[in-house]
């Protein structure tokens, strides 16, 4: 772009300004107005959670895996992560392949971030279900109740001392807004993941019929493309502000 | 090779040529991996260290939101190729978004004021929420251990 940029006019008219197809300009506009959307979700989770005095640690939370019961901290977490950057890499090589309009590499690395949207999905989907139904004990009232995490009962509040519920420690409830952000925005997030997938499974079937081999040239695909680097990199954020800190 | 789409009579652009070549994603994706792979590490080291609340969990903290910026200026710059945009077109995305050390700063701030304002003014929250030295607290005088039951 370099030299190009110095010797071009762009704003004389008959070029588009910013050098960029009308569609991805929207889709960068579009993704901006959504980091907002994903901003003041996680803003308002940071007001509420600077204004509690105790807040679970997710050490404690996140601490399983399939096959796993407690103990593990971060380590599906990490997996999801994992699965996550790897579908964004194979997206790029997807909108690379494109570039060379090379039809079957556009199907084949299409196929893979697919899978590893699916891949996702199907992790996400057994961590709330794990939260949801898990049992724990939580004193309420003078009784032991057995809690999950859901979006009215939240059982990860302090340790209450000196007391053991089948050799379990027994808690006090914790803040109950926990569940509603967590839910909220991993599963608004969830949601940008579901419909990236669908996304992807169009632009496959789109390239497998050969229509941007008659068009000339794969520019949906980099915008399908921009929509799914931007769900990963919600991810990062998610990450950092419900497993890591 | 430059190649050059007529997409309206009108408009016309330029592809970068040779743009995001196959080494340089796969150099971005190891550098997202270690940035991750070291966020865990710190993640666990909290987590070991148990660390109580002060400066020194602060700075972990600290540490893994800055890697995470880190991570997302890798995956918007090479991945999502906005780092190879005309300069005004990186402007007008980036620019807004600095509205967000504002959004931050003081949501932030007022959520911290309302929590110092009710440790203040309503001795219950202040009693009911805070956690003792190590994180627990001490069960409520008037349950006894043995009157724990189970959910029926």
């Amino acid at each position: 772009m370099s030299t190009a940029t110095v010797q071009t006019k762009w704003w004389s008219g008959g070029k588009s300004p910013f050098n960029v197809e009308y569609g991805k300009l929207m889709m960068w506009y579009f993704l901006m107005s959504d980091a907002f959307t994903f901003g003041a979700f996680l803003i308002s989770y940071g007001s509420i959670r600077f204004s509690q005095n105790y807040w679970p640690n997710p050490n404690h939370v996140f601490d399983s895996a399939p096959g796993i019961h407690g103990g593990a901290p971060l380590l599906f977490v990490s997996i999801m992560t994992f699965i996550l950057i790897m579908s964004s890499v194979t997206m790029v090589l997807a909108v690379h392949e494109g570039h060379h309009g090379n039809r079957i590499g556009v199907i084949k690395y299409l196929f893979w971030t697919i899978i590893g949207g699916l891949a996702f999905l199907g992790c996400q989907a057994w961590e709330w279900h794990h939260l949801i139904t898990g049992e724990h004990a939580v004193l309420v009232n003078g009784k032991v109740e057995l809690w999950g995490q859901n979006m009215r009962h939240n059982p990860w509040g302090a340790i209450v001392e000196g007391v053991n519920y089948n050799g379990h420690h027994v808690t006090t409830p914790g803040p109950v807004a926990f569940g509603g952000y967590f839910f909220g925005i991993t599963g608004f997030h969830g949601f940008h993941v579901f419909s990236g997938v669908i996304i992807n499974i169009i632009m496959l079937i789109m390239a497998w019929n050969g229509t941007f081999d008659r068009k000339g040239h794969y520019l949906m695909i980099e915008k399908a493309g921009l929509y799914w680097h931007f769900v990963d990199l919600v991810w990062v954020f998610v990450f950092l502000c419900f497993y890591l800190i | 090779m430059s190649m050059e789409h007529q997409m309206s009579p009108e408009v016309t652009f330029h592809h970068a040529p040779d743009e995001g070549n196959v080494k340089k994603i796969w150099r971005t994706f190891w550098v997202l991996l270690a940035i991750t792979v070291v966020e865990l590490a710190i993640g666990y080291l909290m987590y070991a260290l148990d660390l109580p609340d002060g400066f020194r969990k602060l700075a972990l903290k600290g540490t893994v939101t800055i890697l995470s910026l880190a991570k997302a200026y890798y995956i918007v710059s090479i991945f999502m190729h906005l780092g190879s945009e005309v300069r005004n077109l990186i402007m007008t995305i980036v620019v807004p978004l600095m509205l967000f050390i504002w959004f931050i700063i003081a949501f932030v701030y007022d959520g911290h004021s309302y929590k110092t304002l009710r440790n203040n003014y309503d001795p219950h929250f202040k009693e009911s929420t805070m956690p003792t030295e190590h994180g627990t607290k001490p069960a409520p005088a008037e349950f006894k251990a043995g009157e724990a039951g189970g959910k029926e």
